[in-house]
Parts: structure tokens; sequence; C-alpha cells
């Protein structure tokens, strides 16, 4: 050892990463230290730059500027392979797996033994086999991943990155699918690795189990460090000052808004993704409601069926006091009904064409002139007012949508469906990857729209959305609905026992 | 527009480089036949833009080319079909055609390279089972039917063959319809983003077929004026590879395949790039003939890689500047 480094080295040091992207600075000169056998946790609001991290430590982005130290020394991680052959493994939110291969297979994807230049495959069982052991699942190697639950594909993941002899785990909201029992085991699991000398870095949105799981919490606001926690220091009230960085009260301007009449009323809807579960409720105009859950609990498929997307197998749906027939987005608009899905840039926006050519994209149709033709001055028109109305922060009009931020992208989507005067607004985890500041314009934006006589049904993931928002909120479990909550039960407690299934007062199906 | 104004200095360039090479090229039979086949090409090449804009692809064109161009002469010589019946009957097949790839690719879900495949080889075979595999022409008949294509209308003392103004109303049509209706603002759309345009309340599947029928369309039309322009039509190899001339010359004109980008004018710019290519490369001595497909190959591949590297330099200047 020439150079000795300082006594007891962390086992990865981050010091002032940055990253930019068109648009929004993602991260600037954020520091991070993770010790051997450590379950190290990094919290932060949507769009806090934690996903972006996490890319960068598992060689899928480089970073702008900063070092990466590992025992000690400088690195450079500059590809997946990389970070592989330094023992850091990412573990997607969304899994990687090849669900048309075996397990096995899986576990050796790119680095197959060989035998004879062939794919040693009785090698590949027994090897396979060891790894699957240490992470307690209990499935035969040459299984199909396809035909395994979410919460078995992820523990295949980690038996994977266990084969490449990983030190460190990064995993990013593993337990958003997962069931209660399949995150109870996942714990487990990574406990017991933990203990075998295996560093973690967890990321979470769910404050309980960050609280038990963490040796170390690293709170990330607007791409930069906003604080830490030790073991002891963990509890709820300090993670959440630490990621919002103000007061709840101060973040949400709640109104109290007279309620008007019923807007949509839906009765005994079946989706076709959760067929055997009947729909029930109803929102007024000028309310807004937030429909609260697990993911995975059939939230944006209820939306989904509203908007015509999935058409609804049975029940009725009444907009403004006339039922409806609703079977495709087409109807659904002529109707009244807008929907801002979840995946803006996927089915919210076409991503490559202006600011105003997406949002006059709706109200094409409306304002055509005789033969089709485009009405020019009532496009310009739209554009101009709803730039105003919504804040869109760009350039000019014929900007590329691409170029914009999350939070103005979201504010084009909104003022998409404003300018087709909707009579129900149906947003799908409306503030998603957008960062604190245009968060909280989001918000406004509802109430205004809500104090203008819409009525606003928005699914929300995150507790503070549901709990600072909503006038009311529905809460989902596996399909249907296990209750209702008015403002005054609203707690994160009686949300989190409905949305985990656990038998609430009224105890339905 | 860089775009177009990039392909138009490289025509301008290929066009001037030819008139030096070659001591024929800037001849006025020349010219009027360089002009003729530009036009006819652009015919087809603006239909499979439309197809190309919306994400898809059309192979069957040069198939539908031979069924109509070896038809024509069948049914007005063999058949004894009159002249408005026969063109109602192409018309008729067209729309078919455009209409059948249409719902085969929106309600059954097939991908449009599959089903348009299977087009181009159905029609071609259909072709030679009517016609017994033999060549079918007008002979000395139809003078006046021919002259809307080999006919020449004169314009500022030159005379314009009559294909130009066939390419002429087709492209003005097409242009106006692409950038001033709101079909053609949803065809872009859709190209661009298929999910995102069926959430904003666009029927989808009805503007992917209406796709498919202008292609079908400019091919029938295509294979009107060609068969009409060369007296006669061999059902072996009439209008063979026409489909990849027009893919190309779109490509060429900016319109990607990825879907959700492309002009009108660019694409009658990029099929004036390829004809002048192909004419330099036979009136040019010293490039043997026989390479014609190579080069052509080289000069899109180093189109398409060129537009796609400054593409990157944009994205990253853009990307710096925010």
């Amino acid at each position: 050892m020439s150079e000795s480094p300082s006594e007891n080295p962390a086992l990865l040091e981050v010091r002032g990463i940055g990253k930019t992207f068109p648009g929004v600075r993602a991260l600037g000169g954020v520091n991070l230290s993770l010790e051997k056998s450590q379950v190290l946790s990094l919290i932060g609001e949507n769009g806090a730059g934690k996903s972006t991290l996490m890319k960068i430590l598992a060689g899928v982005q480089p970073p702008d500027e900063g070092e990466i130290l590992l025992d000690g020394k400088p690195v450079e991680i500059e590809s997946t392979r990389d970070a592989l052959d330094l023992g850091i493994s990412l573990i997607h939110q969304e899994l990687n797996l090849a669900t048309n291969l075996s397990v096995g297979a899986n576990v050796f994807l790119g680095r197959e033994p060989l035998r004879g230049g062939f794919i040693d495959e009785s090698k590949i069982k027994q090897e396979s086999a060891r790894f699957l052991e240490m992470v307690g699942l209990d499935v035969h190697p040459d299984t199909l991943v396809g035909n395994l639950t979410i919460g078995r594909q992820q523990m295949v993941e980690i038996a994977k990155a266990l084969s490449v002899n990983s030190r460190i785990l990064i995993m990013d909201e593993p337990t958003s699918s997962l069931s209660q029992a399949e995150t109870e085991n996942l714990f487990i699991v990574i406990k017991d690795l933990r203990d075998r000398g295996v560093s973690v870095i967890y990321i979470s949105h769910r404050l309980g189990e960050v609280k038990e799981l963490s040796d170390h919490v690293t709170v990330l606001r607007d791409g930069e460090n906003a604080g830490e926690l030790g073991r002891e220091e963990v509890n709820h009230e300090a993670m959440v000052r630490l990621m919002v960085g103000r007061d709840l009260s101060e973040y949400y301007e709640r109104k109290d808004r007279p309620k008007g009449d019923l807007a949509l009323k839906v009765n005994k809807l079946r989706t076709p993704v959760h067929p055997k579960h009947e729909l029930s409720f109803s929102v007024a105009s000028g309310e807004i409601v937030a429909v609260a859950g697990l993911v995975g609990a059939g939230r944006t498929e209820m939306l989904e069926t509203l908007f015509g997307v999935t058409p609804a197998l049975e029940g009725t749906i009444e907009v403004s006091g006339s039922e409806i027939t609703i079977d495709s987005p087409i109807s659904a608009i002529e109707a009244g009904i807008a929907l801002a899905p979840e995946d803006r840039k996927q089915q919210g926006l076409v991503i490559d064409m202006t600011v105003r050519e997406n949002l006059s994209l709706a109200a094409l149709k409306r304002d055509q002139k005789q033969a089709g033709f485009l009405d020019i001055s009532k496009e310009q028109e739209i554009s101009d007012e709803m730039i105003k109305a919504m804040r869109v922060k760009t350039p000019n009009e014929d900007q590329v949508i691409r170029f914009l931020s999350g939070g103005n992208q979201q504010k084009v989507v909104l003022g998409k469906w404003l300018a087709m005067k909707p009579k129900v607004l149906l947003l799908d985890e409306p503030t998603r990857g957008i960062d604190v500041g245009a968060k909280s314009e989001i918000y406004t934006l509802m109430e205004e729209l809500a104090e203008s006589g819409v009525a606003i049904l928005y699914v929300s993931s995150e507790m503070e959305e549901v709990l600072g928002m909503a006038d009311r909120a529905l809460v989902m479990h596996e399909g249907r609905i296990t209750g209702e909550l008015s403002r005054d039960e609203l707690s994160e407690e009686s949300v989190m026992r409905l949305a985990t299934g656990a038998p609430g007062d009224d105890q339905a199906a | 527009m860089k775009k177009i104004l990039g392909i138009l200095s490289l025509l301008v360039f290929v066009f001037v480089a030819t008139s030096i090479l070659s001591d024929v090229f800037l001849d006025s039979y020349n010219l009027e036949n360089l002009l003729r086949r530009t036009a006819l090409f652009g015919i087809i090449s603006i239909g499979v833009a439309f197809v190309i804009i919306t994400g898809g692809i059309d192979l069957s064109i040069g198939s539908v080319v031979c069924l109509v161009g070896c038809a024509l002469p069948w049914m007005l010589t063999e058949q004894g079909f009159s002249v408005p019946v026969a063109l109602a009957a192409i018309v008729g097949f067209s729309l078919a055609v455009g209409f059948i790839h249409g719902i085969l690719i929106t309600k059954v879900k097939l991908q449009p390279f599959v089903v348009t495949l299977c087009g181009l080889l159905l029609y071609r075979g259909i072709t030679r089972g009517f016609t017994g595999d033999q060549s079918q022409g007008f002979g000395t008949d139809y003078k006046g039917l021919r002259e809307l294509a080999t006919g020449e209308v004169p314009i500022f003392g030159f005379d314009l063959p009559m294909p130009c103004i066939f390419l002429l109303v087709v492209a003005v049509l097409a242009g106006i319809f692409l950038n001033k209706t709101i079909y053609g603002r949803y065809l872009l759309a859709l190209g661009n983003n298929e999910e995102a345009a069926r959430f904003s309340g666009i029927n989808v599947d009805r503007m992917v077929i209406l796709a498919y029928v202008i292609c079908a369309l400019c091919s029938g039309l295509g294979g009107l004026l060609f068969v009409l322009d060369v007296n006669s039509a061999q059902p072996v190899d009439f209008g063979n590879f026409y489909e990849l001339y027009a893919i190309a010359a779109a490509v060429l004109g900016g319109c990607s395949l990825r879907g959700g980008v492309g002009t009108i004018i660019g694409v009658v710019i990029g099929t004036a790039l390829m004809q002048v290519l192909r004419n330099m490369i036979v009136l040019v001595d010293w490039i043997p003939t026989h390479i014609e497909y190579a080069i052509i190959g080289a000069v899109i591949l180093a189109g398409v890689v060129a537009d796609e590297l400054l593409k990157k330099a944009v994205a990253r200047r853009q990307a710096s500047q925010s």
C-alpha cells in the first residue's frame, strides 16, 4: 500500500456529484457515504434526484461532475459493466429480467458458463440454486421467470446480483409492486444480506419501511443533500421535514370550496382488469377527491375505464345527471371527462410536437373549420390563453415539449384539457417526476380548477399529497374500494389501514 | 426547414456535377425525360410518405403499380372495357387495397411490414395469373389516353411533361391535407406517439386506415401513368422495386421511419435527387451502370447518417443551453 487512506475509509463515498438534463438540473453536488454491512436509505420527493444518483452509481448515466470513491480510491463508472465489476448492482423499479427465459438463465445472463463452446446448463442449474437459496427462493432454476410473481422475480434479480459478488446492492422502490407478505420476505432477505457483509442502498417513498430497515438515512431535496439521519434519529416527522423542507401547511394552500351538484356518479362499475369488484362512488363539481392506495390497487385502471381507454364491462357512469356510454376516449371527452395520465411523456403528450400543437390537440376537432381545415387563429388563441392560465414557462409556443421541465409539461397537459372545459378532470399521479416548486403550482392550479366548478378525481401514491389536497379520499386495495374518508377522517394511519386491505370498520367483500 | 435546405443543396450539387460530367445531361430531351420520371416516382413517394408518417411502411407499392399497369391494357384491349369503366375499376381496386391493409393493421393488429409484404407477393402473383404472364400493352391504340402520361403542356416556352401536372396537383393536395387540416395534424401526432393521440380523443385507427388508402391510391395513379408512359407492361417485372425507390425518396426527403416527421416538399426533392442520381449513373461514362443500386444505397445511407449526427448535435446544443 503506497498511500495510506484515512483510517477506515467508507466502502462507498460520493463527492459533489452533479448532473444536468435538458431543462432541469437533476443533481447539484450531492454527497453520500456508505459503510460495509450497512443499509442506507435514500429518500426524497419525486424529482429530488434519487434515481439519477443511483443510475450514476450503476453506470447507466455518467455524472457531469464530482467523484466516486470505493474503499477510499477514486473509480470511474462508465458503464453498467464497470459497476458490476466494482461490485455494484442496481435492482430497478421495473425489473430487468428476460421473462421468456428460465430463472437460471436469467441469473447467468451475459456470463453463461461455457463447456466446449456451449452453454453449460448443469452448471447454471447448480450454481443458480445456491444463490436462490441465499434469497430464500424456493423455485427450480428451470422455471420460466414469466411464471413467477413480481415478488419472486425480484428475488431472482437479487440472486443475480449476488452471483456477481455484489458488495453494494441498490434497490429502487423495491416494494412498490409487492404484497405485504412479499415485502416482509424482502426485508428478511435484506437484513440477512447485511449480516453477510453486503451493503444496501434502499430507495423508497414508504417511510415506515425506511424506518424499519435503515441504519442511516440520506435525504435529497431538489437535487441536493437536505440532511442525514442516524439510526436513532429516524422518525416520520424528521424525514418529512427534511424531504419537504417546509411546513406542510405552507406547501398546500387548501381553501374551503362550496360543493356543487353531482358531476360524476359511478355505479357498480366493473373494469376489465379487476372484473370481480364493483366500484361505486360520486364526485361533486368543485370537489377534489383523492384516490389513495398502493401501486397495483387498480386506481389507474379505474381512471382508464372512466376515460374509455379500457371500457367498462358493466355498470353505469353519469355525468351531470345523465347516463352516458363510454367506449373510447372520444366518447369520454364528448361527455366532458378529461384524463391527465400517469405516464405523461407516453400518454399525455406528443413529446416531439410543440407547446401550441399539444395544447390544441384535443380541441382541434371541436374548433375545425369546414372540411376539416385547421382553424389557425382559434388554435393560436387557445395556445396563448392556456400558456397564460397555466403559467407554462416556455421561451415560446413553438418550443418542442421534450425540452420543457416535468412541471411545465404537466401544465401543458392540464391546459390541453382545460381548453375543452371539462366537467370532470381525472388526474393520475399529477406531480410524479415534478420538482417541489412546480408541484405547489400544480396544486394551486387544481384548486383554481375546482373553484371554477370542475370535479377533480386524482390518484396519488404520495401520502402528503393525499392528506394535503383532498376534500375526500377513496382508498383502493386490490381492485376494490376499501373505504371512503372524509376530510376529518383523513390521516396517514386511516389511509394506510384501508390501502393495505387491513379489515376496517366497514368489512367489505 | 433546415432539412429541406440540406437535401436541396445536395440535389443542386449532384445536378451541377452531372451537367459537368456529362455533355448530354442538359439536353432538353434528357431533362424532359428526367422531369417525367421524377413526377411519376414523386406521386408514389408522396403516397408512401403518408404511411411512413404514421410510423408504418408499405412494401406493396411496386406490385400495385404492376397490377394496375397490367390490368389497364388488359381490361381495355383484351376484355373490351370502356375507358371510364376501366379507370373506375382501378380506383376501386386501389381503394380496396388500402382499406384492407389499414383494417388488417389497425383492427387485426398485424404489423405493417407483414401485411404489405404479403401484398407485394399477392398482387404480383395475381397479375401474372390473370395475364397468363404475358406482356400487356396498348399497341398503337389509345393514343388520346396515353397523352395523360406522354403529353406535354407548354409553359413559358418549355414543354412540361403531363405527369408533372399530376405531381403538382397531388403534391399541393397532399401538402394542404398534411399541413392545413386537422387530419394532417392527427397523422403527425399519432405517428409521433400513437398512445398520446388516442388519449387526446383522436380516432387513431381511422386515421391509419386513411393513410394506407392514400398510399394505395397514389400507387394506383402511379401505375396508371407508368404504363401509359411506356405503352406496355411485363407482369413479371413491371414496377419491381418501386416501393424501395419510393421509400428511399421519402426517407431522403426527411421522413423518419419512426413516424411523425415528414414534409411533402421534402419528399418531392428527395425523389428528384434519386432520379438525378440514376440519370447520372446512366450518363456518366466511367460509372458502370450495373452498380446503380450500390451507389443509391450508399447515398441514402450517407444522407440518413448525416441527418442523425446533425440531430444529435442539435440536441446536445439545446441541452447545454438550458
